[in-house]
């Protein structure tokens, strides 16, 4: 299947500082792509850059087939961005806000409108459609954003954090209709630090610090790959016989301050080499395991 | 940097829309204010003054309330107002992620402060007719004076506010330069009583040319002179627009 955004060496330099170094991905149409790292990872600067918001300091990319460079305008007619905070019109009401941002597409005043009532719709709102920006509660707003960025159907949807600040239930129900859209054929592109959310969504990810990408690879594949399947926590007064123990075993294992986390490629593996260990936990292995195996434990900023 | 399209009237619109939601709670400042000067100057400070260049003082300042207010209009619009769409609201942040470019957003914000500079002036130059202060049909100059001029200020404004780090910093921009300049562009005296050095500096003033063409207008004294005025305001405002453009991709795509 052909790329719908291909990246080759990209390349972001803020004066010394290098924000994304030199990076390769591509994105398959009809996917959903996440962006997955701590803060300071590059996510943010590299889907800025397809946004055509943020000049490449070197490198190549492309958006369906067209040259961030020189393309802007055209790809950003293509793109649905969701900024990682909101930048909604304060002064104008829930569906005003809509129309607005729908002239900017050049679409027609009642496209606009019939496509605000869906959008709406869609992301339950409509019952606020008259209603102040600024009387919607946190998760209404970003509903309404995640909305606004649908509204002229676009190819490639862009999501920076998206359900950052919202509760559980808006969160699933976000979740529910971003594979709704990609099942529908769109395009998604979206950073996160929620582990839960790459696992659910993402078809394919990419793990990035510090500028970099780690790995990449289905999240599945991911964790199995860099952690196995089945994660031991041990307490920090059973883990000296413990290490023991690993030093002759085929498990891998990672102290961490108090605890000491064993990792195995099967439940039988790691029954032969510790066995049942009390006060121990556990538990399969996730993607979050894999994220600070590989991006570290220390704080990031 | 990209040249501004047409969708630079999109912006224009949004602003517009924000002002017909708001136009009431924004009167007070381009209608009342205006007046409760000229009536305060007119009247106030025309009692003990008495004819200046022929003319009541009352008459003789009207003119340069409309273009100082003009100037105020587009200046408060395209610092404050732009300012806070910039980094409060995020507003160009979220336009710039449709077709549009920084410099259809900038040029969309400069043609509603000069707007802005239209609507003060038809305000104030409806109540002066009324009270029997337009005396000849040259009065449409007006509506083309307040758009130069707030064409000039909107665009040095958004020069400004396209360096300034914070909103504060807005306080200098109008008390040593906008506040200033309304007291030395021959508002409420005329220029020729001036030393000829303060004469020579004051005509590079724009707002100076402003109220020389809104002045002439009133009074029915038009002449092919007021071009060089209007020229002169299109050009520090075409400078300015240009630097406005430049400076404005600088701050905002990093």
């Amino acid at each position: 299947m052909a790329s719908i955004v291909e990246a080759r060496g990209l390349l972001k330099k803020f004066g010394p500082l290098v924000a994304v170094a030199g990076i390769d991905f591509a994105v398959e149409a009809g996917t959903c792509f996440g962006f997955l790292g701590p803060n300071g990872a590059g996510k943010t600067s590299t889907m800025r850059m397809v946004c055509c918001q943020s000049p490449l300091t070197a490198g190549q990319l492309y958006v369906s087939g067209l040259d961030v460079r020189t393309q802007g305008r055209a790809i950003k007619a293509l793109l649905g961005v969701v900024p990682q905070e909101n930048n909604l019109d304060p002064d104008f009401t829930v569906l005003h806000n809509l129309v607005v941002y729908a002239r900017y597409f050049e679409m027609p005043p009642d496209t606009a409108r019939r496509r605000a009532y869906e959008v709406l719709d869609l992301f339950h709102l409509r019952e606020k459609a008259h209603s102040p920006v600024r009387d919607l509660s946190g998760g209404m707003k970003r509903r309404l954003v995640l909305a606004r960025g649908l509204l002229h159907e676009p190819r490639i949807l862009v999501l920076d954090e998206p359900t950052t600040g919202l509760d559980p239930q808006g969160r699933h129900m976000v979740w529910q209709k971003l594979r709704q859209l990609r099942e529908q054929g769109t395009t998604v592109l979206l950073s996160t630090q929620n582990m839960e959310e790459a696992a659910r969504l993402c078809d394919w990810l990419v793990i990035m610090h510090q500028g970099r990408i780690l790995a990449q690879g289905s999240p599945a594949d991911l964790v199995r790959e860099h952690v196995g399947s089945q994660v031991v926590e041990v307490p920090a007064d059973a883990a000296p016989a413990i290490v023991g123990q690993l030093s002759r075993g085929d498990a891998t294992w990672e102290e961490v301050e108090d605890t000491v986390y064993v990792f195995a490629r099967d439940r039988e593996a790691l029954h032969r080499t510790i066995g049942l260990v009390p006060g121990a936990t556990y538990r399969p292995a996730t993607l979050e395991d894999v994220f600070l195996h590989l991006t570290g434990r220390g704080l990031t900023e | 940097m990209s040249r501004p399209s047409y969708r630079a009237w999109f912006v224009w619109q949004r602003d517009g829309d924000v002002f017909l939601r708001l136009w009431r709670s924004e009167a007070a400042g381009f209608l009342g204010e205006p007046l409760f000067v000229l009536a305060a100057m007119g009247f106030g400070l025309g009692a003990y003054i008495g004819q200046v260049n022929g003319q009541s003082y009352l008459s003789f300042i009207a003119p340069g309330i409309i273009a100082a207010y003009a100037m105020f209009g587009a200046s408060f619009e395209c610092t404050y107002g732009s300012f806070i769409r910039m980094e409060v609201q995020r507003t160009f942040e979220a336009i710039i992620a449709t077709p549009l470019e920084v410099e259809d957003v900038i040029a969309g914000e400069i043609l509603w402060g000069a707007t802005r500079a239209l609507l003060s002036a038809m305000a104030l130059l409806v109540v002066l007719a009324v009270f029997g202060l337009v005396a000849s049909p040259w009065a449409v100059l007006v509506p083309v004076a307040a758009v130069f001029t707030g064409f000039a200020f909107a665009s040095i404004s958004m020069v400004f506010t396209a360096i300034v780090p914070g909103i504060n910093t807005f306080n200098y921009y109008f008390t040593l330069f906008i506040t200033p300049m309304s007291f030395f562009s021959g508002v409420f005296f005329p220029l020729s009583g001036l030393p000829k050095v303060v004469q020579w500096l004051a005509w590079a003033l724009p707002l100076t040319h402003g109220v020389n063409v809104v002045r002439a207008a009133l009074r029915g004294a038009a002449t092919w002179g007021l071009l060089v005025d209007v020229v002169w305001l299109g050009v520090v405002g075409a400078v300015a627009f240009w630097l406005a453009l430049v400076l404005m991709r600088r701050r905002l795509i990093k």
